[in-house]
C-alpha cells in the first residue's frame, strides 16, 4: 500500500484542549475515543466517537467525526457528524501560536461526547431519554482560537470557543478549555523502547461553559478538571486516558475518557498514486 | 501484427523514459538551491547557538532514532532526499551551524510543507541536529 506506520512520539495527551501542532502533511490519524459519565437523575452513559484527521498541508488539518452513544438501560444511537478544520495562522514558531478552528456539526441533542462544554450545558441535559433527545437536531458552527505555547518542554494551551446553532434563534454560546502538559523525559533514549519515559506525556486540562450572548458568565454552567496522560508506542499507536471530575453541582460527578489512535504517514501520496498522481 | 507490437513496445519505452525523466526532474528539484535558502534566514542569535549535547554520547544514536521516526518519511532513510523533502547531506546543510539547523527544525518551513517541530522537546531537536551533522556529505562518507 505504501503506507508507513512510523511512530509519532509526543502526541498531545489532551482530549478536549488543542495545542497548536497540526497533523503532518499527508498523514492520516485514525482515532477512537470513549467518554463514560455518571448521571444524576438518569442513567449513566458511554459516548464515543471516531475521528479521521488528515494533514492537508503544514498549515491546514481537516477532520471528520462520527459520534454515537449508549445510555445504560435506554438505547444506543448514532448522534451525528462533525467536520473540523484547523488553520495555522503564523508561518513560524512564536511565544504564543494561534490556530483558527472552524467546525460544522450536524448532531442530534442525544449527542453526549462532550468534546466541548459550551454555553449553559449542564448535567441535567443528559438525563432525558434518548427517544426524546433524538427529536432535536442541531446544525452548529463552532469557532475556536487555539492559543498554545511550548517552553522548556511544557505546553500551555488556551482555547476560547464560540458556537452558534444555525437552525434556531439561539444566541452565540461560549466556553473554554485550558491545558498544560509535559513529556516525562525530554531527551530521547538511544534505543527504540515502549516504556521509555519520553513516550509518556502527562498533564491536566480544565474545560467548561461561559454562558451565552444573553447571559455571559459562570451562572448555570458546568466545569471539569481532568488529569490526562498519553502513551506513545513505537508501533505508531497512541493511548490516552483521562479521568475527569465535575467542579460544581451542574457538572457530571465523574467522567472517564480514553482513546486509542494510529497514524498512517504517507496516506496522501498513496491515495494520489491510486488516482494516477505521483 | 509484429510491427504493431513493436510500436506498442516503443510507446511503452517512451512513456517509461518520460516518467523516469519526470522523476529525475523531481529529484533535481530537490537539489534546487532555493530549497536551502531558508537556512540563510536564521537570525544571527539563533545561528550562533551551540549544541548543548555536542559531547553527549547518546545524542547521535538518539537523534538517529528520532530521524527514523519523524524525518525519514520525507527526507529518505539515509537523509539523501525523499518523496517530499530535500537531501540533508548536501554541503548547504552540513556546513550550516548547529544553531541554524535547530532554528529551522523549531520553525519549520510551513509554506514548503515542512511542519514546525517544536512539539519535540529542545533536547530532542538538538539530538536531531547532532545526528544530521554526523552524516556528512556522501563524498565525506566515502572518504572519511
Amino acid at each position: 500500500m505504501g503506507l508507513s506506520s512510523r511512530a509519532r512520539a509526543q502526541e498531545s495527551p489532551y482530549i478536549v484542549t488543542y495545542d497548536h501542532y497540526l497533523e503532518e502533511p499527508g498523514s492520516l490519524e485514525v482515532e477512537y475515543f470513549s467518554n463514560f459519565a455518571t448521571q444524576l437523575g438518569g442513567n449513566d452513559f458511554n459516548a464515543y466517537w471516531l475521528e479521521l484527521e488528515y494533514g492537508a498541508t503544514a498549515w491546514w488539518t481537516t477532520e471528520l467525526y462520527l459520534d454515537g452513544q449508549s445510555t445504560f438501560g435506554d438505547s444506543t444511537v448514532f448522534t451525528g457528524f462533525r467536520l473540523e478544520n484547523r488553520f495555522r495562522l503564523l508561518k513560524s514558531e512564536h511565544v504564543v501560536n494561534p490556530v483558527l478552528y472552524i467546525e460544522y456539526e450536524q448532531i442530534s441533542e442525544a449527542d453526549k461526547i462532550m468534546k466541548e462544554i459550551e454555553g449553559h450545558d449542564v448535567e441535567a441535559d443528559h438525563a432525558v431519554p434518548n427517544s426524546m433527545l433524538r427529536q432535536g437536531h442541531n446544525h452548529e458552527i463552532e469557532l475556536k482560537l487555539l492559543l498554545s505555547s511550548t517552553h522548556n518542554g511544557w505546553n500551555f494551551a488556551l482555547n476560547p470557543l464560540a458556537t452558534k446553532n444555525l437552525t434556531g434563534g439561539d444566541p452565540w454560546e461560549f466556553g473554554y478549555a485550558i491545558g498544560v502538559s509535559r513529556a516525562l523525559a525530554l531527551k530521547a533514549s538511544a534505543k527504540r523502547c515502549s516504556f521509555c519515559r519520553e513516550n509518556f506525556v502527562a498533564g491536566v486540562e480544565m474545560y467548561g461553559g461561559l454562558g451565552d450572548h444573553a447571559s455571559f458568565g459562570l451562572n448555570e454552567t458546568s466545569h471539569y478538571l481532568a488529569p490526562v496522560v498519553a502513551w506513545n508506542l513505537p508501533s505508531s499507536w497512541t493511548l490516552r486516558l483521562s479521568p475527569g471530575f465535575g467542579l460544581n453541582d451542574n457538572s457530571h460527578r465523574f467522567l472517564l475518557r480514553w482513546g486509542v489512535s494510529r497514524e498512517f504517514s504517507g496516506f496522501g501520496s498513496t491515495v494520489a498514486r491510486c488516482f494516477g498522481g505521483r | 501484427m509484429i510491427r504493431s507490437k513493436i510500436r506498442r513496445s516503443r510507446v511503452l519505452v517512451c512513456i517509461t523514459v518520460l516518467c523516469a525523466a519526470g522523476t529525475a526532474q523531481t529529484d533535481n528539484s530537490k537539489k534546487d538551491s532555493s530549497v536551502y535558502a531558508e537556512l540563510a534566514k536564521a537570525p544571527a542569535k539563533a545561528s550562533s547557538r551551540q549544541n548543548p549535547l555536542e559531547k553527549d554520547p547518546d545524542a547521535v544514536p538518539g537523534g538517529a532514532k528520532l530521524f527514523e521516526i519523524h524525518c525519514a518519511e520525507c527526507h529518505g532513510a539515509t537523509a539523501e532526499g525523499g518523496k517530499k523533502g530535500p537531501s540533508l547531506r548536501v554541503s548547504e546543510v552540513q556546513q550550516a551551524t548547529p544553531g541554524t539547523l535547530f532554528w529551522l527544525l523549531t520553525n519549520g518551513v510551513v509554506r514548503r510543507g515542512m511542519p514546525v517541530w517544536s512539539k519535540l522537546p529542545e533536547p530532542q531537536r538538538w539530538q536531531l541536529v547532532s545526528y544530521i551533522k554526523s552524516l556528512g556529505t556522501p563524498a565525506q562518507a566515502k572518504n572519511p
